[in-house]
């Protein structure tokens, strides 16, 4: 069995597969990959399963080595992958030999890579999945972000698989967006018409508060001394919550699992990947949509993310 | 859905894939109760159609797989199981002990309660820990119990700023609520002690210390007694 060495773990390094549902009871979010469209993009790449588990690169990527020759597929965000400084195409499955240092930078472009290699990371399961919870310190490696010197297994490879990449066009339609797209949220008719019109209107920065439990957002101050307190009740993943202070907050993938400001909107299913590639002083606006709106385009998502044509030998 | 079902639940959107029931308005022990029994139901018989269940005080949060079922296709799917709550035997709660130590730098927020509430700080102690109070629902963060009984004298607004790191362990009062903070975390509610005691152990068999239903007393203790505890 191979493993992967960590020479450098970059600035957040955590192994990630699509996450642990079912424990929000116990007040556990189900953490997974913070853009999971890419973690699935890269999975596919390699030949795994969708749901094989992969390195997750905050920001800043490390430096890694192989003890075996490896495929492997690097997707997300453009941190100018490299092995032994031969660049890396992104998007694409690349063959990397037993002990080269396979190098990532600082990022080109959002907040998320993915290093992602045939046979999947193979750290134990907990509860049916690998993903890291950071803030519990449950699952993935040792319950933590990476450090130098951690050693992974990777799974053995039950089959070869060609060289592959990404049709350029159906990828566009799954890239990153900086519009990103709402539903109403459950306290929506708490808010005056004038805050919604302003929440729709305006642009908001992504401030240095931005992780994988939530993305603080800074724009004009809504008023929200009229709008007054409720009752903790559950929240939803990409939900847009309120505090008094008037600047939203996004909830994400080790979100809080209930809480008690009003939620005023929440980013649509097809539209979460995205949150995860938002870094600090990124500017977003927010589009409203209806639910059926939003369900026919989580449908047209997973059709493209499904198609045989995604992938081009 | 029959006449006496409307009256007692209220099915809200909360996202494209996910469901708040509403079991009342106010936060009651009837109410909770009612949501213990949901959850019974739900456990008796799995809905596979349910990816996670967030139970609060007056309401659960149910998320779905939008790919596969709407909204309303949910709604008629927990029905049944809303009809059928009255059947429900809910067993006697089990009693858990906390033991804190209030205010100084465990809880450096307890004066500003005690002037917020116009009453002295060993008013604040005495009835915090003197109430009986039962597990709501653990949620916000893993094993972080909300805690329904704290009296009505002690009620304070949220932080309008969430803190951003609070201490794990810290015992913390927002609005009519109060709880304890099993992990370090951002928190938007006013800190009055802290409690030795680990509520959430990732590696051990029973996680959280805490469970749905539980009863629950602060005992207050000296610095001297959370140092020995917390060493323990």
């Amino acid at each position: 069995m191979g493993t992967l060495l960590v020479n450098k773990p970059g600035s957040l390094t955590t192994v990630q597969d699509l996450g642990r549902p079912g424990f929000g009871a116990m007040g556990i979010s189900p953490s997974g990959a913070a853009d999971p469209v890419s973690l699935r993009i890269g999975n596919r790449l390699v030949g795994n399963s969708e749901n094989a588990a992969a390195l997750e690169m905050t920001l800043l990527g490390g430096e890694f080595q192989f003890s075996e020759d490896a495929l492997i597929a690097v997707t997300g965000s453009d941190f100018g992958a490299t092995a032994d400084g031969a660049g890396l195409a992104l998007n694409a499955a690349a063959s990397v030999r037993a002990n080269q240092s396979v190098k990532f930078g600082p990022t080109k472009s959002g907040a998320r890579c993915y290093l992602c290699v045939q046979g999947g990371i193979t750290v134990p399961q907990l509860s049916g999945s690998r993903s890291t919870h950071l803030l519990s310190g449950l699952g993935g490696h040792e319950g933590r972000a990476l450090k130098k010197g951690d050693i992974l297994p990777i799974g053995d490879v039950s089959r070869s698989v060609r060289q592959r990449k990404i049709s350029p066009k159906l990828w566009s339609e799954l890239a990153p967006r900086k519009m990103l797209r709402v539903t109403e949220g459950p306290q929506w008719p708490n808010f005056s018409d004038s805050m919604k019109q302003r929440f729709l209107a305006q642009k908001y920065a992504i401030t240095e508060e931005a992780n994988r439990m939530g993305i603080r957002l800074q724009g004009d101050t809504l008023d929200m001394s009229l709008t007054g307190e409720m009752i903790s009740e559950g929240v939803s993943l990409g939900a847009i919550q309120m505090p008094p202070s008037g600047q939203p907050i996004i909830l994400f993938v080790e979100q809080q699992t209930t809480g008690g400001y009003p939620k005023i909107a929440n980013v649509i299913a097809a539209d979460l990947a995205s949150v995860g590639q938002l870094r600090p002083r990124d500017e977003i606006r927010f589009e409203l949509v209806t639910m059926e709106a939003a369900r026919k385009l989580f449908l047209k998502q997973e059709t493209i993310l499904a198609s045989s044509e995604l992938i081009e030998e | 859905m029959t006449p006496h079902l409307r009256e007692n639940f209220r099915f809200q959107a909360a996202s494209d894939q996910s469901l708040l029931v509403y079991f009342g308005e106010k936060i009651s022990i009837e109410t909770h109760r009612r949501i213990v029994r949901f959850l019974k139901l739900l456990e008796a018989k799995r809905l596979n159609a349910l990816q996670n269940i967030h139970p609060a005080y007056c309401s659960v949060l149910v998320k779905f797989d939008a790919l596969k079922f709407t909204h309303s296709e949910i709604e008629s799917l927990l029905t049944p199981y809303l009809a059928r709550l009255e059947d429900v035997k809910l067993s006697e709660p089990r009693v858990r002990k906390i033991p804190v130590c209030y205010g100084g730098e465990f809880g450096p927020d307890i004066v500003e309660v005690a002037s917020l509430r116009k009453i002295a700080v060993e008013e604040v102690i005495r009835l915090h820990s003197s109430a009986e109070y039962t597990v709501y629902f653990l949620g916000f963060v893993p094993g972080f119990a909300y805690l329904g009984g704290l009296p009505e004298q002690l009620t304070t607004p949220r932080l309008d700023v969430p803190q951003k790191k609070v201490p794990a362990g810290s015992v913390a009062i927002g609005g009519g609520q109060t709880g304890v903070y099993p992990v370090s975390t951002p928190g938007g509610w006013r800190l009055i002690g802290q409690t030795p005691l680990k509520l959430f152990r990732p590696d051990a068999q029973e996680q959280s210390f805490l469970a749905i239903g539980d009863e629950v007393r602060f005992e207050p203790i000296t610095k001297e007694k959370f140092a020995e505890l917390a060493e323990a």
